[in-house]
């Protein structure tokens, strides 16, 4: 066992721990709080993979904004009888099966994969060129159209999120 | 060196507690919490990929899959202050007019 292979035992121990108590907390606070230190752990996890580029956009993304986001939302919300009630569904046990099924297919499957492909952006290449260059090469060289795409679907959510959050003047 | 395994079984790990979350909460704002987790397992399993097939399409397809998030993070909160306006709950049983 290397020090990699320890670190990333951590890094797996702790996501998995963490994103079971996201799902099971009573208040929505905590677990949104729970999602911010999952989120660090996976910024984390994509340093290992040589994605410094993503986990800096992992952490101000989705740690800075999408989570804001949803704090927000709770706070204007009134929760207090949320607290309360009943957290699952009077059928949870099904949810779990679902569940259970699809990650024994997931382990059968990968249990018997293999690559059989190889690229040409090696480690070394990608050193050359510093992570942030090379993805951007690609990005706004082969990949222009979908990015042209993706910047209308962030203006139809903006617009739609103003229009479906707007009070009706009557 | 982590083989590329580990990082699927853990990927598909979280996927799973994020169906199972889905599944079984009541509340929207943590269905909609399950999803994220849900896009963040395949995040992983795109980048993990990307980088033992040393290509970096995977990346990009990380950037278009945090853009839609970002985008369906923003529609469903703005959908779900507009049904609690409505309704004054956000519990899934609350919302059943159309008897599903």
């Amino acid at each position: 066992m290397t020090t990699v292979e320890y670190f990333f035992i951590y890094f797996a121990v702790s996501m998995v721990f963490l994103s079971l108590l996201i799902i099971t907390v009573k208040n929505p606070v905590h677990s949104i709080l729970l999602m911010l230190v999952l989120f660090f752990h996976i910024a984390g996890l994509y340093l290992f993979l040589n994605a410094e580029f993503l986990a800096a956009v992992q952490v101000i993304l989705y740690a800075g904004a999408i989570l804001v986001l949803f704090l927000f939302v709770i706070m204007m919300l009134n929760l207090k009888e949320e607290l309360v009630s009943h957290r699952f569904i009077g059928e949870w046990p099904v949810g779990v099966a679902i569940g259970l099924s699809i990650s024994l297919f997931c382990i059968f499957a990968i249990s018997h994969f293999q690559i059989k492909y190889e690229g040409n952006m090696t480690i070394e290449i990608i050193k050359t060129l510093t992570n942030t260059k090379a993805l951007g090469k690609i990005l706004y060289t082969e990949f222009l159209l979908p990015f042209e795409i993706a910047s209308i679907i962030l203006l139809i959510a903006i617009v739609g999120a103003i229009v479906l959050a707007k009070k009706e003047q009557s | 060196m982590v083989p590329l395994n580990w990082y699927l079984y853990l990927s598909s790990v979280i996927f799973v507690i994020g169906v199972v979350g889905f599944l079984i909460r009541r509340n929207l704002i943590i269905m909609f919490m399950s999803i994220e987790l849900m896009l963040n397992a395949v995040n992983i399993s795109l980048i993990a990929f990307s980088h033992y097939i040393q290509d970096l399409k995977g990346q990009i397809m990380v950037f278009f899959i945090i853009t839609v998030a970002a985008a369906e993070a923003a529609i469903g909160l703005a959908i779900l202050v507009a049904l609690f306006r409505n309704k004054n709950s956000i519990n899934t049983d609350d919302i059943a007019i159309m008897k599903g």
